[in-house]
């Protein structure tokens, strides 16, 4: 297992490299990405806070309870924090497993729980030159209003422009 | 006891700084360290009265109680990934 906050760029390769074994036959990579809108404006780009020593630990946390609850230990989580274009990868998520299902089931338990507890927050940058802080969840509050089926994202990418 | 206290994202820019040492007596709790910070008024008073509170890096209950030396940090709603 390996899970790590790093402020460099991620690269894919690189944590794909770092799972795997003979008696795996899924290979999973999950990457969170900087995308170039959110709630109807156009985003710029992310910069990413975060509480480094907590989220280290808590990182590892998590990697362990998708680990004992998937069955797997080839597990490979990083967390980039800092300042992040659109399109650059801000999560990379890799797990091997015997058979697909464990991968996907510790894939989405990984990144549902950093999404709850991981200390890290983002504050976008508009093309407007404005800035806010992305509105996140309590750690520990129950998650009802979020539990809301998500719209799927099928909105034309723009232009850049 | 001396409680340091350390405040990020929001948090950290509503109140100008990332760290504070608080002075709190003996049986304090971190409940106690908050109703503290927001007492002193001003920008404090945005901090809500039960903020997510890691105590020396773990996720802690407000009825916690505090001892000297204590790393504590005021945890804004996360959004990570």
């Amino acid at each position: 297992m390996f899970s790590a906050i790093v402020r460099e760029p991620i690269d894919p390769a690189h944590v794909l490299t770092l799972i795997g074994a003979d008696q795996d036959g899924a290979s999973l990579l999950f990457l969170g990405v900087v995308r170039d809108h959110n709630d109807g404006r156009s985003v710029g780009g992310m910069r990413y806070d975060t509480y480094e020593e907590m989220a280290a630990e808590v990182l590892s946390e998590i990697v362990d309870e998708a680990a004992r609850s998937a069955g797997t230990d080839r597990i490979a989580t990083i967390h980039r924090t800092g300042e992040l274009e659109v399109g650059e990868v801000s999560v990379a998520i890799a797990v091997s497993s015997p058979h697909r299902a464990q991968a996907y089931d510790a894939s989405r338990y990984i990144i549902e729980e950093i999404k709850k507890r991981l200390p890290v927050w983002k504050k976008e940058r508009y093309s407007d030159g404005a800035e806010e802080w992305v509105e996140g969840r309590t750690p520990g509050a129950p998650d009802v209003a979020r539990q809301a089926p998500e719209v799927p994202d099928v909105a034309p990418k723009a232009d850049g422009s | 006891m001396e409680i340091r206290t350390l405040f990020f994202a929001s948090y950290k820019e509503l109140l100008g700084t990332g760290e504070l040492q608080v002075d709190l007596p003996e049986g304090a709790t971190v409940s106690d360290l908050v109703s503290e910070l927001r007492a002193r008024g001003g920008a404090f008073t945005v901090l809500p009265a039960a903020p997510a509170v890691a105590v020396n890096l773990t996720y802690t209950d407000p009825t916690s109680l505090l001892s000297d030396g204590d790393e504590v940090a005021l945890i804004p709603p996360v959004a990570g990934g």
